[in-house]
């Protein structure tokens, strides 16, 4: 108890939210082990699977959590995805998946300027652009699902597998030290914490903030590419609204992982617990077979119950 | 004058935040009908003492009695109905709502059990009336009005609350001449009207206008309560700050004035500052002197890039400079700092670490390439603690659990760390601890020995007096006086101040 | 008079503009239409936006107290889904599901505002966690679309008075002569200003409104001046829950049907923020009204319909709808950046 109580308020969600992806480990395979008799939580392969397809969410949540530092919010990652998923498609050949990303970062770029350089709330402001980008997609589309198809590049970086890990795992990984690189050792990532903290005083350090809330977003919108590109490799093919699964859990994770939503707090290593407590719960209730309305509802208040758990702790620290 | 049992006393009362005592074992009355002034220096615990009267701060220890009967108050709204109304320095005011609504903002007027506009306008008009203010319509909204019709309304809110007891908090600093002699004229009726009134003020000629009885404090301890004209000023000058002034500052070199280094020339923006002339020199303190307001924050925030709109010349060296944002004012060039105005919001990160506030202005400093090396952060850090003896734990715990004298020294270590040329600072020893103060003073005098160009504001003249080279006084947006050597003195600064000195007109 | 509405204008620009852009908007569009300022077309209209309306207003109240509510349209989905099972047989038993659907958004918004209040929980995370809950909980009255909602009520709601009347068989069955007047005005329109003068008017005019608008402007100035500050935010939320309620009620009942629609809430909940931002409200909060909120609702509509106008020589694109709308989204909202270029002070950028 006491090892807990000397932990710092940013360490502490982490080993919560560690405690219930331990939890929820216990809880399936207590069920699988007494309805089926089999441990596949346990089973790597089985594990490596569901990560596969967290790998998505974690490059989606990896992004939102630059933006979500500085208590703003990126709500343009649906169809940002989307775009660069069926941009890159569309221009197949070795330029596909440079072209994914660059769409996510040009998306980035106008989400930044809107909101360093117009002050629209960020909520408002990336929601337009989201319109904007599907407005774009279903334009250029028709509204149908492009009859391109994924490069062998893309296909590979999603589906395939190298030594039994799958590739996109390895990506994941990629995104995630180069953004824990950013937040912890670079001048742009503390500037992003002290931006997050208190705009006033960071920019009176002479922290240029504009600079830093139109280089997260490019962030958040290279990271929603990025998962575009992988998503379209994994599905073979780019369709609309593939990005809009990824939004609230995104923000989810983040939240989870002990980010203030309000911007200013949180380690990168919490959103990567988050997605993993997301992507666990998902496949648990789907073991169980569970009906939509109850995976709804149990999704719904795991967050409130931990959300209502950290607040405790805010309570007595303060 | 104080006959009878007093509407409010305070028993034994201390109030404590961590390990800073604000208040420290305070016996208070005052009575009915009496306009009673509180008096003491910054820190000296009078905002505390308030707070607790008015419900805002709940007290460490004793106890509060109104009319003989002990009170116990848990929110402001419990005091209000208890007839204590305050008004406060931060103004009470809802921006977005209109002027009536605030002045009837917790108890409305109703009819039919929905609030009745047309009653709630009539309550505004006859409150407004009373103060002198009927010019304010009472259908505009709050954050449309100037900062003294703001106060005006906040006075004329307090006024519908029926008080028994009415503190005034400062409640003259933000007027015009024309309201402060309302103000002045209303305080006399109420004491008439048989009100208690608690006046906080620094401007002491009000204080000798106003009051009949008065109070000084200081150092978080009630030092003693009398009577108007039975102590001479010096006299109370001397019970607020509790000895001899001056002795706890470094010693200033003799030397010539050395040649200007940052030279402002007819500055001027928007209505706070009307051309401007000032020099500072490398090696000297120049002090910004002059009653709050007056121009002297907006000229500091004007050199560091943070105002659009200037006009006038700023040179650094001989060389024209013009910053758009605090980032170019600290870089090459200008090689400004600025030890902004409230370190709460405008200096710290407070829940960031003391390592993270402290590079916050130099991660140039502390980088190979993008990258942040943790050596030299280390190494960065360590230097800044040492230097400016801040007394942390570890540099990782966040900057909100320091004592506010440490966490100014996290501001200054901050910006020292970005090695400037000229250091602007802006009332640095606010609520600050006398220690504290001391080794800021010393630092300044160190760092001006080291060639730093220092532009000093402070509201306190015994600080322009025992710390500054020269002290230029501003009022209503200019430099009216230059004061230098043995010329600063008390009287020649509030003269100024005052901007009734017909002598050493230097601006 | 005149005076305080002088007054109303200076300070509620977003609000009137929005109302001049409504009226704009429509009078272009009624020109365009073949049967343009024709009952029919007023009241397909009015049935169309009634319930983006009613999701509007619920999401004003959690966003003048500066917070935002994520789940109002899976609320109003929840509602529907009750009100599509319950919402049959018997006069009696039919008022009792209009009473219980409304009753199960309100009462969900009032867990809203207890989750927020006393959780100590950011109203938008908290919001978007209970709005899954509410799904979860729609999809369990009702796991398949469907309903058996009465006919002659669905019929009575979304069309004239007239024809009101005429269903329940009064004021000669809609042909009374004083009733003429008004005989043409679409009922979910009336439904609309009913709801907004029995409880968005009184809520404005008592100390708890007074106290939303307060706590979004500057919460240590209510907290200062004694407002019921917790009471302010608890009913904020519910009332969002209310009036998120009356939508799913109405959708229900005008679609015959409830259908636990994941998407169809979250889109219901992104247009609820827009159309308060372009009814002249702040999201930092604060300032607006419920009624702005209603003409933005009404706007995003009719932009919407544009797209369906296809006669001779004018004609849009359906394809670029969406685009269409994100551009008007961004440059409404964006107008209102100009202050900034008043900013003297940078600083004051940041406040």
């Amino acid at each position: 108890m006491n090892f807990y109580k000397s932990l710092d308020s940013d360490t502490k969600p982490i080993i919560i939210a560690l405690g219930f992806v331990i939890m929820i480990l216990i809880v399936g395979t207590i069920y699988t082990l007494s309805t089926q008799g089999t441990a596949p939580l346990l089973r790597p392969s089985y594990v490596l699977q569901q990560l596969q397809v967290g790998s998505f969410l974690g490059i989606v949540a990896a992004g939102m959590m630059m933006v979500i530092l500085l208590g703003h919010i990126d709500l343009s990652v649906p169809w940002t995805l989307t775009a660069a998923a069926m941009m890159a498609t569309t221009v197949g050949g070795p330029m596909a998946i440079p072209t994914g990303i660059a769409v996510g970062l040009a998306v980035g770029l106008f989400n930044g300027l809107g909101v360093a350089y117009l002050r629209v709330p960020s909520m408002i402001f990336t929601l337009g652009v989201d319109q904007v980008m599907r407005g774009l997609m279903v334009a250029h589309t028709g509204g149908y699902a492009p009859d391109t198809d994924a490069t062998p590049l893309m296909r590979f970086l999603a589906a395939e597998k190298i030594a039994g890990v799958p590739v996109a795992i390895f990506v994941w990984i990629a995104v995630s030290l180069v953004i824990a690189l950013i937040l912890q050792r670079t001048g742009f990532g503390r500037s992003v914490y002290a931006t997050g903290n208190r705009e006033a005083a960071a920019y009176l350090s002479g922290i240029r903030t504009k600079r830093v809330i139109i280089g997260s977003f490019m962030l958040s919108g290279a990271c929603a590419g990025i998962a575009g590109v992988l998503l379209a490799g994994y599905s073979s093919q780019a369709y609309q609204g593939m990005g809009n699964p990824y939004l609230l859990p995104a923000i989810a994770a983040v939240v989870l992982g002990g980010t203030r939503i309000l911007g200013g707090r949180g380690r990168y290593l919490g959103t990567v617990v988050g997605v993993i407590l997301i992507v666990l719960l998902n496949s648990v209730l789907s073991i169980m077979q569970m009906p939509e309305a109850g995976r709804q509802i149990i999704y719904g208040s795991v967050i409130i119950g931990m959300l209502l758990v950290y607040g405790r702790n805010q309570a007595v620290t303060s | 004058m104080a006959n009878g049992s007093p509407i409010v006393a305070l028993k034994g009362v201390s109030k404590h935040f961590g390990a800073t005592k604000a208040l420290e074992n305070v016996d208070f009355a005052c009575h009915s009908g009496s306009t009673h002034a509180i008096l003491g220096e910054n820190g000296a615990g009078k905002s505390t003492l308030i707070k607790i009267m008015s419900g805002v701060l709940d007290p460490t220890s004793g106890t509060m009695e109104m009319e003989g009967k002990p009170v116990s108050f848990s929110k402001p709204s419990d005091a209000v109905d208890k007839g204590i109304v305050c008004i406060f320095q931060e103004l009470s005011l809802v921006p977005d709502l209109s002027v009536a609504a605030n002045i009837s903002l917790a108890n409305p007027p109703k009819r039919f059990g929905l609030i009745d506009h047309k009653a709630q306008n009539r309550i505004a008009e006859e409150l407004l009336a009373r103060i002198n203010c009927a010019d304010v319509n009472p259908n505009s909204l709050i954050r449309d009005l100037s900062l003294s019709r703001r106060q005006m309304v906040e006075i004329a809110k307090a006024l519908g609350k029926n008080p028994k007891v009415l503190i005034l908090d400062e409640a003259t600093s933000a007027l015009t001449s024309k309201d402060v002699e309302t103000v002045y004229a209303l305080l006399g009726q109420l004491k008439a009207d048989g009100i208690a009134s608690l006046f906080i003020s620094h401007r002491m000629h009000e204080v000798e206008a106003l009051c009949d009885t008065l109070s000084v404090f200081r150092n978080g301890t009630h030092v003693e309560t009398f009577a108007k004209g039975t102590k001479s000023d010096a006299d109370i000058v001397r019970l607020m700050i509790g000895r001899e002034v001056g002795s706890h500052y470094p010693a200033k070199p003799n030397r010539p004035r050395p040649a200007p280094f940052l030279k402002i020339e007819q500055l001027a923006w928007e209505r706070a500052l009307k051309g401007v002339n000032l020099e500072v020199g490398k090696g000297e303190i120049v002090g910004l002197g002059g009653l709050d307001g007056q121009g002297q924050k907006e000229l500091l925030l004007s050199l560091f890039g943070v105002m659009r709109g200037l006009q006038g010349t700023v040179t650094v060296d001989g060389t024209r400079i013009a910053p758009n944002s605090p980032a170019k004012a600290k870089a090459d060039g200008a090689n400004i700092a600025l030890v902004p105005e409230d370190r709460k919001t405008e200096g710290l990160m407070l829940p960031m670490s003391i390592a993270d506030n402290l590079i916050a202005a130099s991660f140039n400093k502390v980088s190979n390439g993008p990258f942040i090396d943790g050596k030299k952060e280390d190494a960065a850090v360590r230097s800044a603690v040492e230097k400016l003896q801040i007394k942390v734990g570890d540099v990782e715990n966040a900057v909100s659990t320091l004592s506010g004298g440490n966490q100014q020294k996290v501001v200054i270590a901050k910006w020292l760390m970005t090695d400037p040329d000229i250091i602007l600072l802006n009332d640095p020893t606010r609520g600050i601890d006398v220690g504290t103060k001391q080794e800021i003073y010393k630092l300044m005098r160190e760092l001006a020995e080291e060639g730093k160009a220092i532009l000093f504001y402070t509201t306190d003249y015994a600080e322009l007096i025992g710390c500054c080279d020269r002290v230029s006084v501003m009022y209503d947006g200019r430099i009216v006086s230059e004061l230098e050597g043995d010329a600063i003195t008390e009287e020649a600064i509030v003269a100024a101040s005052l901007n009734i000195g017909t002598d050493g007109e230097a601006a | 008079m005149i005076e305080r509405f002088k007054y109303s204008l200076r300070q509620n620009r977003g609000f009137y503009g929005a109302l001049l852009g409504l009226i704009v908007l429509y009078l272009l569009y009624n020109s365009l239409h073949p049967r343009g300022f024709s009952t029919a077309v007023l009241i397909q209209n009015a049935n169309e936006a009634v319930v983006l309306a009613f999701v509007a207003v619920a999401q004003t109240i959690p966003v003048l107290i500066g917070g935002l509510d994520l789940s109002v349209g899976a609320v109003m989905t929840l509602a529907s889904c009750i009100a599509s099972v319950l919402v049959t047989g018997s006069p009696a038993e039919m008022t009792l599901g209009i009473i219980l659907s409304v009753l199960a958004g309100t009462m969900f918004g009032l867990l809203n505002g207890l989750v927020v209040v006393y959780g100590r929980i950011q109203p938008i995370i908290a919001t978007l966690a209970t709005g899954a809950i509410a799904i979860g909980l729609a999809l369990f009255v009702r796991p398949q679309p469907g309903g058996d909602i009465d006919g002659d009520l669905n019929w009575a709601i979304t069309n004239a008075v007239f024809d009101f009347a005429e269903t329940y068989g009064f004021a000669d069955d809609g042909n009374a002569a004083w009733l003429q007047p008004i005989a043409w005005i679409p009922v979910p329109l009336i439904i609309l200003t009913a709801v907004m003068l029995l409880v968005w008017v009184p809520y404005r005019r008592s100390v708890t409104g007074r106290t939303a608008y307060a706590i979004g402007s500057a919460e240590g100035a209510a907290y200062m001046s004694g407002l019921p500050i917790a009471r302010a935010k608890i009913m904020a939320f519910t009332l969002a829950g209310f009036f998120a309620g009356c939508a799913g009620l109405y959708l229900a009942i005008q679609t015959s049907s409830g259908n636990a629609d994941v998407v169809q809430a979250g889109e219901y909940t992104l247009k609820s923020i827009a159309a308060v931002v372009i009814g002249g409200t702040s999201l930092l909060g604060g300032v607006g009204t419920a009624v702005g909120s209603i003409f933005g609702a009404f706007i995003i509509r009719i932009i919407e319909f544009f797209f369906r106008i296809n006669i001779g020589s004018f004609s849009i694109d359906p394809l670029l709808q969406t685009l269409f709308q994100g551009v008007v989204l961004l440059v409404a909202v964006s107008l209102g950046s100009l202050r900034l270029t008043r900013i003297k002070n940078r600083l004051d950028v940041f406040r």
